[in-house]
């Protein structure tokens, strides 16, 4: 297996989050959009830790999970929260700070 | 090595497509159900990179407990089930851009630098993936690390009870 195979498929998983993320209005859907972008990372982690044959990349990408876990908590604590305060969770209404 | 290029092949096209499925969809639960075949996918590509251990992890805690998360998330918040609410804005056409452009410019840069170098799975390969190795580097030279995570979850788990309590 070539390394490129796996860097390339993380590029791709990476801009479809890339995408997700600016096109999409609903809260949860863009949190999941950032869970793609934060495969992409791993996979890309995990691929180098096998090119190196090195254990290293493999606890970054433990340690990346483990974030990812928080970050989903409390962004959907905050989604939540925006639902609960403007009866929508489309990111769109979240625009007082707008002049 | 022929198997194991089929192999990835079929899982790549898989999660690509499940993952365009996660952006493209009009559905809020189809999307959850879409990103579990991205997830499950890439927990098989860390197998064909025999990374057992990260594999497993992936599965627990991605399918079993962030996937949840997501259901109940949309559960709560009572988001659009049959698509009568549009969930994409307006921006789509230069997000579409925009994407392409930064994947171009990855490919490019990917290609370039690493050509057609090859990954080894061999012995010593699947010797370093075994989950005492992973064990032994969490605990020995990224133990601190570990603890600031585990202060960072503890930190975060407080956080998301504190903004989405009622009072």
């Amino acid at each position: 297996m070539q390394i490129n195979q796996f860097l390339i498929l993380s590029a791709f998983l990476f801009c479809t989050g890339i995408y997700g993320v600016l096109a999409r209005r609903n809260g949860v859907l863009v949190l999941m959009s950032v869970e793609l972008m934060l495969n992409a990372v791993n996979i890309n982690l995990v691929a180098f830790a096998a090119f190196n044959h090195s254990v290293s990349g493999q606890v970054f990408a433990l340690f990346v999970i483990t974030i990812a876990a928080a970050e989903v908590g409390v962004g959907l604590a905050i989604v939540l929260l925006i639902y609960r305060n403007l009866r929508s969770p489309d990111l769109d209404h979240v625009d007082q700070l707008k002049g | 090595m022929v198997a194991e290029n089929v192999a990835f092949w079929i899982i790549a096209a898989a999660m690509a497509g499940a993952a365009i499925g996660v952006v493209r969809t009009q559905n809020v639960v189809h999307a959850a159900l879409f990103l579990v075949v991205v997830l499950a996918g890439a927990a098989a590509q860390y197998i064909l990179l025999a990374a057992e251990f990260v594999a497993w992890v992936q599965v627990l805690v991605y399918i079993g407990a962030i996937v949840i998360l997501f259901l109940f998330g949309i559960m709560l918040t009572r988001a659009p089930m049959r698509g009568d609410t549009e969930l994409d804005n307006d921006q789509r056409w230069i997000a579409a851009v925009t994407a392409l452009f930064v994947l171009g410019v990855l490919v490019f840069l990917l290609v370039d630098a690493f050509g057609d170098r090859a990954i080894k799975v061999d012995d010593s390969l699947r010797a370093v993936g075994l989950s005492q190795h992973v064990a032994d580097s969490i605990f020995r030279t990224y133990v601190m690390p570990f603890e600031i995570v585990s202060m960072l979850l503890l930190a975060a788990l407080v956080g998301a009870v504190a903004i989405a309590r009622r009072d």
